[in-house]
């Protein structure tokens, strides 16, 4: 079953001892593959690789696992979800015809809609390899993946945002005066989630309760999210705390979940008691997923696959659950997976296209930390990029600082420049209330008030004024 | 004023309840001036702090003064002989390098059994540990003794270029039921001086993330030595009565919330005050 491939290049004779070494090699330079060693040793070896992986036919991937359905519960998913009929009209093709036919006029989005439950994760990422930066952009923004709980997220000509008010002692006040300001630039769309500082149950419902209260009393069409651990949420709606979204970071093997602490069936348990609340009011999507090449690796559970592989497996486990949202944290975990702005937004363009192929709603969580090699100028290339690609959503922070989780990622302004210069809108829902709260002058020009508007108003006469700290 | 481009937010003096960067105002949707340089500033000092080195000479005779230790503690390395490995070979933060492996080994051949080994690690920021170490096991070493259980502690180690996991090493190596790291978490832009708290019951080599507790954000900012010791030390009572930690070992400590101004479990804030 599993074979070797050769080649000849001048009077150079390369091997790939097997499918899992052909994808690594074939694989952009990243810190990741050389720390787990499954990097291409020279340039030439990596488009050798690609030349290869060009040619090989993608039932390939049907037929030869890159890791045994025996041992891994996620091949399994990949293999048993497979959908024969979808996969017909590219079933003839290499990955390299994949490519081309992916770009061409005949791919459109809806073609691209009836195909995503014929493509696996190891399709996608094998022509993602083959691909340069426009290539992903383009063939992404024809994806669509539209999902909805209380708006409508993904909709053509729209980008949303997380409003993530993290505060490091989960202070109430802390994270009530970071939702304003959020929700006064015009964030907050796709969810308002919190991270909190330490993952307990009580602690959890206390922050769902906080959210709930802040959605219910102006009306907001959003939804709120902990981002605690899935066995953490079940607890919290046996308690009957008010949630909407089920959060989980997930990885793409079943050795990466279980060193996360969960498995596929706790997955669908939690999908299915949040479906049980009836909250959502447009829609019924109730997971929210996170991940992040380099997690497997990070696990030692990568099973000598390269990153962008193992993350792309990642989106079978999300698909199978149907988010609201996915989230690439593609900066977030450090310079030994994605060493500089450049891999990190190589990174970021692979996970957009490879997720909304697969039929993933994704969005990016737009980031460094200050051990990478990266700034900020790395991240307004990234941001626009993807908001050029057609991103569901981005991250929405105070001033990019996350004072709890120590990275950098896109602010509430940022979000605004990108809607700005690419002409994209929040949520339909959602931007109706931004008008009628009169948060903003112009909604359609991206015009702010400059005044307070009066419920914010209102509120904040209940707050003693304290002296102000800073300039 | 008429023709100012920066607008001001007039709930700037919300900023007086966090440190999160709100109320920034704005030129156009954009930055205004300042706060744009104000950032880059603190991005410069955050990345200037994880290079700098952890003066292991100073917390070592810091620790034995405040902890009155009867023997200073013991000094080991990883793997990763400089920062710019470290930054690249995680792997190799994980694991004792040769030389102080056999120094551990020999200080612990009395085959002795220990409740608790503590691990201070430099981490990404040599300051956390610099600044928080000595407050915190101080807090600590109080509430061990003082409890009525017997505690017996494994020597106090510090390690330079470590990551979380090295501690498995030397908890197993210790003989020690539970192991305690102390590690300098990455610096953000407000917090370069942020302690994470990494609890494993029956440490040993190779264990994943799901077996650890963490508790993070320990620093004068954010959570007070006092709160992390009794927090820690509910962890740990209740890892040895049901002899796990992880997962399956949920934080459960007391009035089970977290809150910088009063204990109480209420979301009450001026968002939802009527």
């Amino acid at each position: 079953m599993a074979q070797t491939y050769h080649t000849t290049v001048g009077s150079r004779s390369y091997r790939f001892a097997n499918l899992a070494e052909l994808m690594a090699k074939a694989t952009p330079p990243r810190s990741g593959d050389r720390l787990a060693g499954v990097m291409a040793e020279s340039a030439e070896e990596r488009v050798v690789a690609q030349m290869v992986l060009a040619e090989l036919p993608l039932t390939t991937f049907l037929n030869e696992a890159l890791i045994p359905y025996e041992e891994d519960e996620i091949t399994r998913l990949i293999i048993d979800d497979h959908d024969a009929d979808a996969f017909a009209p590219i079933r003839h093709l290499t990955v390299g015809d994949f490519r081309n036919w992916l770009l061409s006029d005949h791919a459109t989005s809806d073609v691209l809609t009836e195909l995503k439950a014929g493509i696996t994760p190891e399709m996608a990422a094998a022509v993602s390899k083959l691909m340069r930066n426009q290539d992903l952009i383009l063939v992404a923004k024809k994806c669509r993946v539209t999902t909805a709980f209380r708006n409508t997220i993904g909709l053509p000509g729209r980008l949303s945002t997380r409003l993530q008010p993290n505060h490091p002692t989960d202070d109430v006040t802390g994270i009530a005066a970071s939702i304003l300001d959020g929700l006064l630039y015009g964030s907050g769309d796709a969810v308002i989630g919190i991270n909190p500082a330490t993952d307990n149950v009580a602690q959890s419902v206390k922050l769902m309760r906080l959210m709930d209260e802040v959605i219910q009393k102006y009306q907001i069409p959003t939804q709120s999210c902990v981002l605690t651990h899935v066995t953490n949420t079940l607890e919290a709606i046996e308690q009957g705390a008010p949630v909407d979204l089920v959060f989980q970071s997930i990885g793409g093997t079943e050795a990466t979940n279980r060193s996360f602490g969960f498995d596929l069936s706790t997955l669908a348990e939690a999908e299915a008691a949040a479906q049980s609340l009836n909250r959502g009011t447009v829609g019924r999507n109730v997971m929210y997923f996170e991940t992040g090449q380099g997690s497997s690796l990070s696990a030692d559970a990568h099973h000598g696959l390269d990153q962008q592989s193992c993350e792309a497996r990642a989106y079978a486990v999300a698909r199978k659950f149907k988010p609201l949202l996915v989230n690439t944290v593609v900066g977030f975990i450090g310079p030994e997976y994605l060493f500089d702005g450049k891999e990190i937004t190589r990174a970021g363009l692979e996970d957009h296209f490879c997720g909304k192929l697969l039929g993933v709603p994704m969005g990016c969580d737009v980031c460094y930390t200050n051990h990478a090699e990266a700034d900020q100028n790395d991240m307004d290339n990234l941001l626009t990029l993807l908001g050029v690609a057609g991103c569901n959503f981005i991250m929405g922070i105070p001033g990019s600082d996350d004072i709890m989780l120590n990275y950098q990622t896109t602010s509430f302004h940022d979000a605004l420049y990108a809607r700005r210069v690419l002409g994209l809108k929040a949520a339909p829902e959602f931007e109706r209330w931004l008008e009628e709260m009169q948060i903003f002058q112009d909604v359609s020009t991206h015009r702010l008030n400059d005044q307070l508007p009066a419920a914010f108003a209102n509120s904040l006469r209940h707050l003693p004024k304290e002296p102000r700290h800073g300039t | 004023m008429a023709h100012d481009p920066v607008v001001e937010n007039p709930w700037e003096w919300l900023n007086a309840f966090t440190d999160a960067r709100i109320g920034l105002g704005r030129a156009g949707v954009s930055l205004p001036t300042s706060k744009l340089l104000a950032f880059q500033l603190a991005h410069a000092q955050a990345q200037d702090a994880v290079h700098c080195p952890l003066d292991v000479e100073a917390l070592s005779s810091e620790l034995t003064q405040a902890l009155d230790l009867s023997e200073a503690p013991l000094r080991l390395h990883s793997h990763a002989q400089d920062r710019a490995t470290y930054l690249q070979r995680p792997d190799y933060g994980r694991r004792l390098n040769d030389e102080t492996r056999e120094h551990l080994q020999k200080a612990a051949a009395s085959q002795q059994r220990y409740d608790l080994a503590i691990v201070v690690v430099d981490g990404l920021s040599a300051l956390a540990v610099q600044q928080n170490s000595a407050p915190f096991l101080g807090t600590l070493y109080q509430m061990l003794s003082s409890d009525a259980a017997d505690w017996q502690l494994a020597p106090l180690t510090l390690v330079e270029q470590g990551r979380v996991a090295i501690g498995d090493e030397i908890g197993a190596l210790l003989n020690a039921d539970a192991v305690l790291v102390m590690i300098g978490e990455r610096p953000g832009l407000s917090s370069p001086d942020s302690l994470g708290l990494y609890m494993t019951w029956a440490p040993e080599p190779g264990l994943k993330d799901d077996r650890r507790n963490c508790i993070s954000n320990v620093r004068p900012a954010g959570l007070q030595v006092e709160e992390a010791a009794r927090r820690f030390f509910l962890l740990l009572k209740e890892a040895r009565q049901l002899k796990l930690s992880g997962v399956k070992l949920k934080d459960r400590s007391e009035d089970d919330v977290l809150e910088g101004d009063s204990a109480s479990g209420s979301t009450r804030n001026f968002l939802v005050a009527d």
